[in-house]
């Protein structure tokens, strides 16, 4: 995985176990690799690979239980939570985006369900 | 677990560490980061119990570092030191001889991860499989501290990942691992530490991931700003 430079690396990780999660590629109730085999998957520091566990569990999305390993949550309201709240970031990174462009919240959207729009025709 | 105190080296007229105060703990892969002549190697050296101080002292837990403290230090220099004779095997047994906390099994799987076979001989090895070499024999100690140097010089990218995995796989909270380099990018990823040295002095420590999150900066972009536009100092 390439990092970008501006984020910290734990949230970069974390971001994309969320996705994973999202889609169903980590589904509930999954067992995520051990600290030190994460590390090793994205070639990171072990502190930064407990670093993204513990993060994970603050939000409730996975169980770290004791010797046994760390879980994706089996909560599904949780997952669906998740799932919006990864959709809004998403939107606001669009409307961040089309604003820096100069286009009004407004604009922005009009433009969305142009081009949805064009895609069916 | 490791600590300078005004640990200074004097060649002649030119000072390669410069009152250096450092503190290293357990449990952290640090990047040591300069151009040539930072006075990375030469700290490590001292550190390491292989070269005296002009004034200053470098303590491993809490005794200055000596003959004692070489048993629990592995310390990986820059220069290929391995009699041209020997095979992969030779190497090991040599290392065996000297380190108690050195481990054949371990030596074993390092060079199969790197694949390299035990039967070549040194003199036959690219630089690249020297590099691999020097790497497995040093993280087959069982070594409280090691200490590398350089670690990612005339290696491939596909090489440099077993390396960076080996590492990985070394760390553990009661070890410290110290890697110096100029290669940044490498160390950005699995370093959580970094400490800058210019000019034989200390520039700055720092917690990778903070600064990133605090500033919005790599350490990439802090050592830009840090040696932006210098050129290679005298080593």
């Amino acid at each position: 995985m390439e990092f970008n430079a501006s984020s910290p690396i734990w949230m970069q990780v974390t971001t994309r176990i969320k996705t994973d999660m999202v889609t169903g590629r980590l589904p509930p109730g999954a067992k995520l690799p051990g600290g030190r085999d994460l590390a090793l998957q994205y070639t990171i520091n072990p502190n930064t690979a407990a670093r993204v566990y513990q993060e994970l569990e603050k939000e409730g999305l996975v169980e770290i239980r004791r010797g046994m390993g760390t879980y994706v949550t089996e909560t599904p309201e949780r997952l669906e939570a998740l799932r919006s709240e990864m959709a809004c970031e998403a939107m606001e990174d669009y409307l961040e985006r089309m604003a820096a462009l100069g286009f009004s919240r407004a604009e922005a959207i009009t433009r969305i369900s142009q081009e949805d729009e064009h895609a069916q025709e | 677990m490791l600590r300078s105190e005004e640990l200074t080296k004097a060649f002649g007229a030119k000072t390669a560490v410069d009152h250096v105060n450092l503190r290293l703990e357990a449990g952290h892969i640090c990047a040591m980061l300069g151009p040539n002549g930072s006075g990375k190697t030469t700290w490590m050296k001292m550190a390491a119990g292989l070269c005296k101080p002009t004034s200053g002292t470098v303590y491993f837990e809490g005794e200055p570092v000596g003959v004692n403290s070489r048993a629990s230090i592995a310390y990986m220099s820059t220069e290929p030191y391995f009699y041209t004779w020997m095979t992969l095997k030779d190497v090991g047994r040599y290392y065996g001889d000297f380190f108690a906390d050195y481990s054949a099994e371990r030596y074993r799987e390092l060079l199969d991860r790197f694949e390299l076979e035990e039967g070549l001989k040194t003199k036959t090895l690219s630089s690249g499989m020297m590099a691999k070499a020097k790497i497995a024999v040093t993280l087959a100690r069982d070594a409280k501290v090691w200490m590398l140097d350089e670690p990612f010089n005339g290696i491939d990218l596909v090489a440099r990942d077993r390396i960076k995995e080996a590492i990985i796989s070394a760390a553990a909270p009661d070890k410290l691992l110290l890697m110096s380099s100029h290669l940044v990018e490498e160390m950005e990823s699995i370093a959580d530490r970094a400490v800058f040295l210019r000019k034989g002095k200390l520039i700055k420590e720092v917690d990778i991931d903070t600064e990133r999150a605090e500033t919005g900066c790599s350490i990439a972009d802090e050592y830009r700003r840090i040696y932006g536009g210098q050129e290679e100092e005298d080593a």
